[in-house]
């Protein structure tokens, strides 16, 4: 893969850096240039947003048959997650064995290498989850 | 809008065809519908190609020119098409078809679909298959495509109570119908334990829980009613051609349990065709995985939202249950060739439509309905047809 194809990424990918409608107030992941609630209204009014990171799974699986750049990492965890700003995200959920993963399970983004594009391509990096590890106060 | 019918179609044989090209794939479905319709050359006023990648696949773009060439069409100059839209490719280009012949613009149009999957090695067609998902935002981040229907699967079970008993069932029943289908890829009956038993791809989805990889063709030819009765006695009327879109991202839904585009485009199809779930005798539905056929039966109102799976269980879809669904063994044992599959349906419905499915046939085959499905859930095809 071309290299600028992840470097124009980056923000999102590093910083969990997604878009917020001004008009509305609700917050999205991958950025988005225009808000689905919204449409019109919102043109012009999306502003960068950082999320917190924090998030709540809502379904899970266990890839046992990896794509290509991830051979020999299965299996892996791959969960789709509701964050706290009420957008859903997909990404692995690492640190921890199989049997620990359930629906409900409380997790935080953390900052992580994806895949190598071969021994001399790029290191991809982006953001994976681990469980939250302190106590929230309710 | 005229009324518009189907007037032939034709199948190749599917499965691992390594003597086949793309180009023999697509001419041997395409002059079987041809001959099927009794039509000649000269009576096509265009064609419509689905395919999802056979750039990717073998290297192959601009389809619908390929088609014409094949066909032995090139000299007439009639309009080619390729339509797009991952494995509901077929199912679209169809749509595209009825409204062409249904706007007046055309009166007799041939429809195909295909795809020459193996010609690269299993992970690289794995690969291939995930562009139908968001490659910068699942595929990126080490999503597969079995694993979004996981994900799909898992919130179902948590949600409903589905097993992965029910899920086997699904896979149980379409091998047992493939068995009677000589053009399927696996013509062999399988256990509950088979599908329980074999490699976890993406839990819970067992490899007997996935469709295979698949070389195969298919084509059917659309024409006005009026046309149709020029060319045979046997049209089977087009009630119902509806297309409905949704995120291509799964984690953009509005939910997880069904899909939404398919609940969308089966109230299109029922309103369309002036008929209700109950009045629907037999059905091809898209499963691509075992779940997405427990979900398919509750997104088109035959069962109530997770009652999927007991359903299925209780033999409501079964052959001989009270809605037969994937009488052809369906994607997971007749094959699916991805492009081809939206078609490859409709020939399973004017099959039984005709009274022509022989030992498969069903008892009472008077309207039928086809659920093709792109991707997750981002696009989905659903048609209702009707023997006239």
């Amino acid at each position: 893969m071309a290299v600028p194809r992840y470097w124009r990424e980056i923000p999102q990918r590093y910083n969990l850096v997604g878009t917020k409608c001004g008009s509305c107030g609700k917050i999205y992941f991958p950025p988005k240039v225009v808000c689905p609630t919204c449409r019109r209204k919102s043109l012009g009014h999306m502003e960068d947003c950082a999320l917190a990171g924090r998030g709540t799974v809502e379904s899970y699986t266990i890839i046992y048959a990896p794509p290509p750049h991830f051979e020999g990492e299965e299996p892996y965890t791959m969960a789709l997650i509701k964050m706290d700003e009420g957008c859903y995200l997909m990404g692995q959920v690492v640190d921890l064995e199989p049997q620990e993963i359930h629906i409900g399970l409380r997790v935080e983004a953390c900052f992580r290498r994806i895949y190598e594009d071969g021994t001399r391509g790029a290191i991809q990096y982006g953001y994976k989850f681990k469980k939250m590890e302190e106590a929230e106060t309710p | 809008m005229r009324e518009v019918a189907l007037i032939g179609s034709g199948v190749t044989e599917f499965g691992e065809l390594w003597e086949k090209s793309l180009a023999d794939l697509v001419a041997e479905a395409g002059i079987t519908a041809i001959m099927d319709a009794g039509i000649d050359g000269t009576d096509i006023d265009a064609l419509y190609i689905g395919g999802m990648s056979a750039g990717r696949f073998v290297g192959q773009e601009h389809l619908g020119s390929l088609a014409a060439e094949v066909a032995g069409l090139s000299d007439l100059h009639i309009p080619a098409t390729r339509v797009e839209a991952a494995c509901a490719s077929g199912g679209l280009a169809l749509h595209s078809g009825y409204l062409a012949v249904a706007s007046g613009a055309y009166d007799v149009v041939v429809v195909g679909g295909a795809e020459k999957m193996t010609d690269v090695p299993g992970t690289e067609a794995t690969n291939i298959l995930a562009s139908a998902a968001n490659r910068e935002w699942e595929a990126f981040f080490g999503a597969t495509f079995p694993g979004l229907y996981a994900l799909m699967a898992r919130y179902h079970m948590h949600k409903h109570g589905t097993t992965s008993k029910q899920l086997a069932q699904v896979a149980v029943k379409n091998h047992h119908n493939g068995t009677l289908n000589p053009k399927a890829q696996y013509q062999r009956k399988i256990s509950v334990e088979d599908v329980l038993n074999s490699t976890m791809v993406a839990d819970p989805l067992h490899l007997l829980d996935c469709s295979p990889i698949t070389d195969g063709a298919a084509a059917v030819v659309v024409a006005s009613v009026e046309t149709a009765r020029q060319f045979t006695d046997q049209p089977v009327r087009i009630m119902a051609s509806c297309h409905a879109s949704d995120s291509i991202s799964l984690s953009e839904r509005s939910r997880f349990d069904a899909l939404p585009a398919a609940v969308s485009a089966a109230r299109c199809a029922y309103r369309q065709a002036g008929v209700e779930p109950t009045d629907i005798d037999f059905a091809e539905v898209h499963d691509c995985f075992t779940i997405a056929e427990i979900m398919a039966i509750e997104d088109l109102g035959f069962v109530d939202r997770g009652q999927g799976g007991p359903a299925t269980e209780d033999g409501l879809t079964a052959r001989d249950g009270d809605i037969p669904v994937n009488t052809s063994g369906g994607l997971k044992s007749k094959g699916h060739p991805v492009g081809a599959t939206g078609i490859a349906q409709i020939h399973e419905l004017m099959l039984q439509l005709r009274g022509q499915a022989g030992q498969r046939q069903v008892e009472k085959a008077d309207i039928g309905l086809s659920h093709n499905v792109g991707g997750s859930g981002g696009t989905a095809v659903i048609h209702i047809l009707e023997a006239i």
